[in-house]
Formats: C-alpha cells, sequence, structure tokens
C-alpha cells in the first residue's frame, strides 16, 4: 500500500480523497434512509460491506420498504451490478491473483474504475484504482453506520446537490477517454439508449444496453 | 417485511452474484492467459494482459467508457423512471463543461455542487 502511495501524485491524491470523502457523505444519507425506512441499522451496513455498490444498495432497499418481496429486490440489485463484468475485463490488468483478485474485485466500483482508466502508465492504473477502491470499502460502510445511527435529522442530501457531484466525478475523469471520434459516437450512441430506455425498462437494463452503442466503433474491429 | 432469514439470504445472494460479477474479468483473463505465463506468481500487467486479443482488449475499455458514461447520463437525468429535473442535469452539465476546460478537479466536482444546490435555493427543481 505504501508503494501506491507513492506512484500518485498529490493533487491524484486528493482528488481521489476527494471523491471518496463525498461518498462517504452520501453514505450518510444513504443509512439515514435505510434506518428511516423501518431497516434496523445492521441491514445499511452489512450491504455497503458486502455489496459496495450505492445504486443497487438504494434499489434494494427501497423495493423492501416498499412493499416488494427481498428476492425480487435481489434480482433487481443483480441486474444493476451486471455492468461490473465488463468493467472486470477492462481493468483486470490492475488486479493481481490471490488475495489481491479477491479484494480487488470487490472493491472494483465506477469510481474505482474511472479512476483507473484516467491514468496512463500501468503503475499509475494500479495504484489509482486500489487507494480509490479501498478508500471507498472504508468510507462507504463507515457513512451508512454514521447515518443509520443519526437517522431522520440528516434529511436530503440533494439540498447541498451532493446528487450532482457523483455523475460530475465520473464524466470528467472519463472525458481525456473520449478524444477517439469513434468511442465518442459510441458512446453518445449508448448514453441517448440509456437514457431513451429508462422509463421503459427495469433499473440496470438500461444502462447495459448502452453497450449497443459499441457498434459504432466496429469498422476496424474485426468480428465485433 | 419478508422474514429475517429470506432478507439474509436475498443478502448474501446480492454480495454473492456482485462478486461474481466483479471476479469474472480478472479470472477470464487468467484462464485465457498463454500455459507459459501460468507459473507467475501475481502477474503484473503484462502477463494478466497476454490472454485477450488487442482488439477485443481494446473493444472492453471502450465498453468501459460506454457504461460509464451511460451512468453519468442516466444518473444526471433520470430518478426512479423519470425526468430528475433541471437541478442536477444543470450541475452536471457545468461542472462538464468546467473539466472540458480543464480546471482543476476539486474545482469542478464543488461548482456542480453548488449549481445544483443554488438552483433549488432558488426554487428550481
Amino acid at each position: 500500500m505504501r508503494s501506491l502511495w507513492r506512484t500518485l501524485s498529490r493533487p491524484i491524491l486528493r482528488n481521489i480523497a476527494l471523491v471518496c470523502l463525498a461518498d462517504g457523505v452520501v453514505g450518510l444519507s444513504y443509512g439515514a434512509i435505510a434506518v428511516s425506512k423501518g431497516f434496523e441499522l445492521w441491514v445499511p451496513v452489512v450491504l455497503a460491506i458486502a455489496v459496495l455498490a450505492g445504486a443497487a444498495e438504494l434499489l434494494f432497499v427501497g423495493i423492501v420498504a416498499s412493499g416488494g418481496s427481498v428476492f425480487a429486490a435481489m434480482a433487481a440489485g443483480l441486474l444493476v451490478n451486471a455492468r461490473h463484468l465488463p468493467f472486470g475485463v477492462a481493468v483486470r490488468d490492475v488486479i493481481g491473483s490471490g488475495w489481491r483478485r479477491v479484494l480487488g474485485s470487490h472493491v472494483m466500483n465506477d469510481e474505482s474504475v474511472v479512476f483507473a482508466l484516467s491514468q496512463q502508465q500501468a503503475d499509475k492504473r494500479k495504484a489509482a484504482f486500489w487507494i480509490c477502491g479501498v478508500g471507498i470499502l472504508i468510507c462507504w460502510p463507515v457513512g451508512a453506520f454514521v447515518g443509520g445511527l443519526i437517522g431522520g435529522s440528516i434529511g436530503d442530501t440533494d439540498v447541498f446537490g451532493l446528487d450532482a457531484m457523483f455523475p460530475t466525478v465520473l464524466l470528467a475523469l472519463v472525458l481525456p477517454s473520449l478524444k477517439d471520434r469513434r468511442t465518442r459516437l459510441a458512446v453518445i450512441a449508448g448514453a441517448v439508449i440509456a437514457v431513451a430506455t429508462t422509463p421503459l425498462l427495469p433499473a440496470g437494463m438500461p444502462v447495459l444496453l448502452s453497450l449497443i452503442g459499441l457498434i459504432f466503433t466496429a469498422g476496424k474491429n474485426r468480428g465485433s | 417485511m419478508s422474514t429475517l432469514t429470506q432478507l439474509l439470504i436475498a443478502i448474501g445472494g446480492l454480495a454473492i452474484g456482485t462478486f461474481a460479477f466483479r471476479v469474472a474479468g480478472p479470472l477470464l483473463g487468467k484462464n485465457a492467459k498463454s500455459p507459459d505465463g501460468e507459473g507467475e506468481p501475481c502477474a503484473g500487467a503484462e502477463g494478466e494482459r497476454r490472454g485477450l486479443p488487442p482488439w477485443l482488449e481494446a473493444l472492453m475499455s471502450r465498453g468501459a467508457v460506454v457504461l460509464l458514461i451511460a451512468v453519468v447520463a442516466s444518473t444526471a437525468l433520470t430518478e426512479e423512471q423519470g425526468f430528475a429535473g433541471i437541478a442536477r442535469p444543470a450541475g452536471v452539465l457545468v461542472g462538464g463543461v468546467l473539466a472540458w476546460l480543464k480546471v482543476p478537479f476539486i474545482v469542478v466536482i464543488l461548482a456542480a455542487a453548488a449549481v445544483a444546490a443554488g438552483l433549488r435555493l432558488m426554487g428550481v427543481a
């Protein structure tokens, strides 16, 4: 871990710290929401540690609280998390083997993947992925725990514009990857597909369907 | 609400299934690795990369970018299958423009939050 620290420049470490902190604050609201919906404190905390994927956890809690079956909530959460499969192929070079593969896979999420993709050199990709991933592994469950303890008095963090931070983090970090024209075409097509199908399909499906946009990059890619 | 046992099974199923999605990519790299790379302890970037053909590697990297932007678009514009309102996408748009202008990351993120919060303060949802 110590050598990972030295690999990255201070500004990048600061950016990662900011994102982890922001996730911790969103975790506060997630914990508070779960408890206010009638869950015992351990539920959001165990989900935060064991699933470690915010969108799926909020969906799970929301479905169960609104009277849905726990297994419907599980299926919905899995659908939302299916995007980690292609993520894993894209960042597998930064995940080692043995226990590193287990922990590295577990801390794979939107933020750690996008920080990895934002770095060019192999050692920096690896450091950015791991520091961000482990940072969120700590901040998210701690946020959920504290938020659950404080409960209803936290209120809605949307008031502070926190809901705008998460998409902006991903957008800012992924921008340099959009220099290639064919990637841009694929991305735009994918985003349009995802947003357009959101009202029609269950959560998770629209984002997966965005991969259809990849056909715009076909050309030189044999058979794909 | 369901029984405690059902809740525990569902949470466990979600955790295990999610882990399976996450670990599949790294495992795929290992299985596809050529036999001479098998003995490597903790294979680094080069060792793991040997597995998939370069075009597939490039396609998967593009796929990750496409997915991430789809997540950006969905979370910025939609909320539970409906429109998320003006404030959030406006904040994300301002942040995106600032990022494109190479403004420091921390300013980009705080500006996005400030625009969304400011609009809400003025009564714009």
